[in-house]
């Protein structure tokens, strides 16, 4: 029996119809959208390479059955730039070097979004690391990780606050 | 992963009567059902997806001050409602130490009453395990202890429940609220989980078809929050299960333990409640003897690794004294970290 459910994927509403329901939000991206920017780690929700933003919120894609997200809004990092601009998140990313092989860091940037929509760590960054665990960088960029997020919740608040 | 079909009711009367044919498994939030069956460890034929019900999403007070949470609330938004941590911060504080933030936006308050032991036996499908496959065996048996029960095992299963969730909610004498073909009912959280015995393989007192709806917490179990505390060890700081973890409640009058709750985790195959911990302190003065005569008694009868008892003992004497001084004002930056409050890493 196929399914067919309706997404708003980085602001483009799409019916997509699936003949098998075992597909995960992850694969469904990567390999019926093309939207390989976000990775397959571990597959098991314990890495957060494949975290994207689920109406909003960071969850990971490859724990979250695509049926169950059926109406979402769901938002990739090819969803994070406008115009050309990158956002600030990928800004401060590369200004503060937050990576090396670079596998983890659309989950990373991701993850990071979402923290700083949550509004819990604010601009403590033993809360920004706790709140980044989620998310494990086989590298160890977790010195220019943090010190990115810093960054970019700065300026996000900042913005937020002339708007 | 095995082929299963998939169902999405839009009522509670239609999910309940899917749930109940054979084969059929309920679907929450998914972070633990979808790894089991991506492992092989769990393969239902149909699942019932309830994330659509209505009303199964949402919180309410009541007049008296307690509080009924929906099964379908997100981890993450339990615990960072400013009134919930305000009246149980040591719920909140055992939530935000679990997990990821990913995954406790997708979790939900019922899936993690509902969540399977971590024993990576029992998610691997090619060791024996009695919890998965009833007769099979026990490989956890012959393995190093450190990671399985001291309390409550059997000969047939040692695997522990890794919920940090429960083990608040057994100090805070939760209550379970199920709906099922026969109607409403509802149990202690205390009494929910079952010890393995020789039949590991029903890890609740759920009958097929049943389903969580809510989990209560009592207007009584809030006169604790002045003096509450989640403490958990694990091998890393973050997003780790808890090795050991300790709930410590308080109630303090005129410097004298009036009233006092102990819930560990980690040591056993179910939330551990340790009443005679309780009965020890009640009436006590909150200082050192009292609290380490206290974790004796909760870890009396305890067996299979020496080491991994001491630090339980240690650990719920450092809860009931973390308690003692106090709830913090604001869930710690390290949530159940022993840690939390100095300077553990910079």
């Amino acid at each position: 029996m196929s399914h067919t459910l309706n997404l708003t994927i980085n602001g483009t509403a799409q019916e997509v119809t699936l003949d098998d329901p075992r597909v995960t939000l992850l694969d469904l991206l990567r390999e019926r959208l093309h939207l390989t920017g976000t990775k397959k780690g571990c597959d098991r929700g314990q890495c957060g390479a494949c975290t994207v933003l689920v109406n909003g919120r960071r969850m990971n894609a490859c724990l979250a059955l695509a049926l169950s997200h059926d109406g979402a809004e769901i938002t990739t990092i090819e969803g994070l730039a406008q115009g050309g601009e990158l956002h600030p998140v990928q800004a401060a990313f590369i200004e503060h070097d937050g990576m090396q092989c670079g596998y983890c860091t659309p989950g990373q940037i991701m993850s990071a979004v979402g923290l700083i929509a949550e509004a819990q760590a604010g601009a403590d960054p033993e809360r920004i690391r706790e709140g980044m665990s989620g998310n494990i960088c086989r590298c160890a960029a977790y010195a220019g990780i943090t010190a990115a997020v810093l960054q970019a919740t700065e300026t996000l608040t900042e913005e937020a606050e002339r708007a | 992963m095995k082929p299963f079909d998939y169902i999405r009711p839009e009522r509670l009367g239609q999910a309940l009567s899917e749930g109940a044919k054979p084969g059929s498994a309920y679907l929450a939030g998914g972070t633990n059902l979808l790894d089991l069956m991506k492992t092989g460890a769990a393969r239902p034929e149909r699942l019932v997806d309830i994330t659509r019900l209505p009303g199964l999403d949402r919180w309410e007070w009541g007049k008296d001050g307690g509080l009924r949470i929906g099964a379908m609330v997100r981890n993450s938004d339990a615990a960072h409602d400013p009134d919930i941590a305000a009246a149980f911060p040591a719920m909140a504080e055992a939530l935000l130490s679990g997990a990821s933030g990913q995954l406790r936006n997708a979790a939900t308050m019922g899936g993690n009453v509902m969540q399977q032991t971590r024993c990576h036996f029992f998610a691997d499908p090619f060791s024996p395990c009695n919890r998965r496959a009833p007769g099979a065996g026990c490989a956890a048996q012959g393995s190093d202890r450190r990671g399985f029960a001291v309390l409550g095992g059997s000969d047939a299963c040692i695997a522990t429940h890794p919920s940090d969730l429960c083990v608040a909610l057994a100090a805070l004498d939760a209550v379970v609220e199920i709906a099922g073909p026969e109607g409403l009912r509802e149990t202690p959280l205390t009494d929910f989980h079952l010890l393995p015995g020789t039949g590991p393989e029903g890890h609740t007192r759920l009958a097929p078809g049943e389903l969580i709806i809510a989990l209560r917490l009592p207007a009584a179990a809030a006169g604790f929050r002045h003096h509450a505390r989640y403490l958990k060890l694990r091998d890393r700081t973050s997003f780790a299960f808890a090795l050991v973890s300790a709930t410590a409640l308080l109630r303090i009058e005129d410097g004298v333990i009036a009233e006092a709750r102990l819930a560990l985790g980690g040591v056993a195959p179910k939330p551990w409640r340790a009443t005679a911990a309780e009965a020890l302190l009640q009436g006590a003065r909150p200082d050192a003897d009292s609290f380490a005569r206290a974790a004796e008694a909760a870890l009396q009868g305890a067996a299979g690794h020496d080491a991994k008892i001491t630090l339980a003992k240690r650990l719920a004497a450092r809860a009931l004294t973390q308690a003692a001084r106090g709830t913090p004002a604001r869930v710690p930056a390290l949530p159940g970290s022993v840690h939390s409050g100095e300077t553990a890493h910079v």
